[in-house]
């Protein structure tokens, strides 16, 4: 009987073992499989793609790449306006009923990512900075302020909010909240700021309520030990419960990062999808998971592994950000 | 119970793909086919299955069999045809347009020099001399002016990049045709899918970009007119489209090969394009029923074709196309 008790006991931890481990199996594998399929593109661009800013440029091969990007793009400063007789010469070509043929072997296709690279870690940001103060002051307030019943019906529309498909965002961002940017900061509608926003409203649920659920933890006792001592609400929420819930707040930002970073689809269409790196936050860029998705049905060869190489990149930051917040963070609280 | 489920639909899967006509390629054509071959179902009880998989994608796929016919944007050369022992001819012809966003102007013109310099960012101003040559009527803003693209991977791209390849040497050389490129310039917005396009171009101010006539019309943008081969500036309707398709090159002794962008004719509108069919020469019992779903929806889905924005085949190439099946020795 005992010893039958020992075995299940046993077989349980054991088995908590294995699903533990299967985590770690996991990341393991995607890490090897992004590599594995990147390793095209590392060998042809090295850490040089991290930070050139040309993707899918094409170029006249030559042995030597860095010689050749030179020379193109020399080419292209030099661009001079189409002339007329440029457009007609080419009519003459065509009563010969000509068909042009793309030659792929004399050209060659340059990536880089650091256009996506800055768009994605910018529209983390924007959403950051935007959603963490509000989302602080929904918490405070559903935690401490106001009266319960007021507060379930706020904490329930909250997480409604958290249970939007990301494409409803992404179509009411496009239609509604784009024009609306435009009016108010000028630029245009698709831009890293309205990206960044829309993403800023997504996340904030998740840093809402996981706030508000750490700040209720704080202990009754330790609030009336210091309203006893004469201190004010405000007080008592700065000095009390903000440190006291100082874990969960960070925890539910790293999540919230971990979404804005991956977020592909209200992304996708807000951003504008331009590979070119932003000069204002109303102009229009790219991140890593939209040049995912916009690029990947289409993509083979070179084109493909460095979208895989970009992906890497992305696990790389998503993973450093978040130990980073974790030893750092959590270590002093 | 859902094991069971899975089963039964997986064996009743397998069990009725034995009689479906496999086809895949060309994402361009793609919804007036999926039209064609409900309806075609629904009259005839044939069952065919078109995958949008890319032209390239379909191309390999009949020259390794392993579909029954392949839809390609791009025509294959009677050599490569000979040596892949397939037959090609076009399915459907579609036109391009280039809608604008400009308040108060509903009737802009672009000549072939104003269009590509548009596209290749050249120019940064709607009063440009380049634009404003062809436009002596209209007083054109002094606003910036942001082209719009296809942010992803599209055959509608290539087509119009195809066209702009054609009518001038410089951006044949720089950039050619694809299914998306770096394009240049500093103010243009890509927008994902048509339906991203076409919002981006209603709620832009002074934008300009091209989408498939079916989507533009649906959304009431404004279309310019742009200037044909002969020099005239031709606006995009069905008639001009239709004219353009007739006057092509199609021949049936080339397999049809010739991109028909930039046709000549004075009325022609000059974006238009079609796509092409390529069936494996030795199966002949299933090509007998591919054509004879393609004869079918040349009189039947013409109408469904026009309605989604495509245009109809004309007759006299219809008949050339019945022609060419003729001497394949295909029966229809």
């Amino acid at each position: 009987m005992i010893l039958n008790r020992l075995n299940i006991e046993k077989n349980f931890q054991n088995i908590s073992l294995i699903s533990a481990s299967l985590v770690f199996v996991l990341i393991f594998s995607i890490f090897i499989t992004l590599f594995v399929s990147a390793a095209p593109a590392i060998n042809e661009f090295g850490l040089d793609f991290i930070i050139d800013s040309d993707w899918n440029k094409r170029a006249i091969a030559t042995d030597n790449l860095h010689k050749e990007k030179g020379i193109f793009s020399k080419n292209h400063l030099e661009v001079q306006r189409y002339s007329i007789k440029d457009i007609n010469d080419i009519n003459a070509d065509n009563d010969k009923d000509m068909m042009i043929d793309v030659d792929e072997t004399n050209t060659k296709t340059i990536y880089g990512g650091l256009v996506p690279i800055v768009g994605t870690i910018l529209t983390t940001l924007i959403a950051l900075i935007f959603s963490l103060p509000i989302a602080m002051g929904i918490a405070v307030f559903l935690a401490e302020i106001a009266p319960k019943h007021i507060s379930n019906i706020v904490g329930v529309a909250i997480e409604l909010l958290a249970a939007i498909p990301s494409i409803i965002f992404g179509m009411w961002g496009l239609y509604y909240f784009a024009p609306m940017i435009t009016k108010f900061f000028g630029g245009y509608q698709v831009s890293l700021l309205t990206a960044g926003l829309v993403l800023g409203v997504m996340i904030l649920p998740f840093i809402a309520s996981l706030t508000r659920d750490s700040m209720k933890t704080t202990p009754n006792v330790l609030k009336e030990s210091a309203y006893a001592l004469g201190a004010t609400k405000f007080e008592v929420i700065k000095d009390i419960i903000f440190p006291y819930s100082r874990v969960g707040i960070i925890g539910s930002i790293i999540l919230a990062l971990g979404r804005a970073l991956g977020e592909t689809m209200a992304v996708a269409f807000l951003i504008g999808s331009v590979f070119v790196l932003p000069s204002a936050l109303t102009k229009p860029t790219i991140s890593i998971p939209v040049a995912m998705a916009n690029n990947f049905g289409g993509a083979s060869g070179l084109g493909e592994s460095s979208l895989f190489y970009l992906t890497l990149i992305l696990f790389a930051i998503s993973f450093s950000i978040i130990s980073f917040a974790k030893f750092f963070f959590l270590k002093r609280a | 119970m859902i094991k069971i489920i899975i089963f039964l639909s997986i064996t009743l899967t397998l069990l009725s793909s034995a009689n479906v006509i496999r086809g895949s390629g060309a994402s361009f054509p793609y919804s007036v086919y999926k039209k064609w071959i409900r309806s075609y179902h629904n009259e005839n009880g044939v069952r065919i299955d078109y995958r949008k998989k890319g032209s390239a994608k379909g191309i390999q796929s009949v020259q390794n069999r392993t579909v029954d016919f392949a839809g390609t944007d791009k025509p294959l050369s009677p050599k490569v045809l000979k040596k892949y022992n397939l037959y090609q001819f076009p399915g459907i012809i579609g036109a391009i347009i280039v809608a604008y966003n400009l308040p108060g102007i509903h009737n802009l013109k672009l000549s072939r020099h104003a269009l590509v310099a548009i596209v290749h960012g050249d120019i940064i101003f709607w009063d440009d001399p380049i634009i404003a040559n062809a436009n002596k009527n209209i007083k054109l803003p002094h606003k910036k002016l942001t082209f719009v693209h296809r942010a992803d991977g599209s055959g509608t791209t290539y087509n119009f990049t195809y066209y702009l390849s054609k009518i001038s040497k410089r951006w044949h050389k720089e950039f050619g045709a694809y299914k998306s490129l770096h394009w240049p310039g500093s103010h243009h917005i890509g927008g994902k899918t048509n339906s991203g396009v076409t919002a981006l171009l209603k709620q832009t101010r002074y934008s300009v970009g091209y989408v498939d006539y079916s989507d533009a019309k649906n959304n009431d943008l404004s279309m310019a007119a742009i200037e044909n081969r002969e020099g005239n500036y031709i606006v995009p309707t069905l008639h001009t489209f239709q004219v353009a398709a007739s006057q092509s090159s199609l021949k049936t002794k080339k397999d049809f090969y010739t991109i028909i962008a930039d046709p000549l004719g004075k009325e022609s509108y000059p974006i238009v394009t079609a796509s092409f069919i390529l069936l494996s020469a030795e199966k002949t019992l299933v090509n007998e029923q591919v054509i004879k779903f393609y004869n079918w929806s040349f009189t039947h889905g013409q109408e469904i074709a026009k309605s989604l924005g495509y245009v109809p085949i004309p007759s006299d190439l219809q008949e050339k196309i019945l022609l060419y099946w003729r001497s394949k020795g295909i029966r229809y």
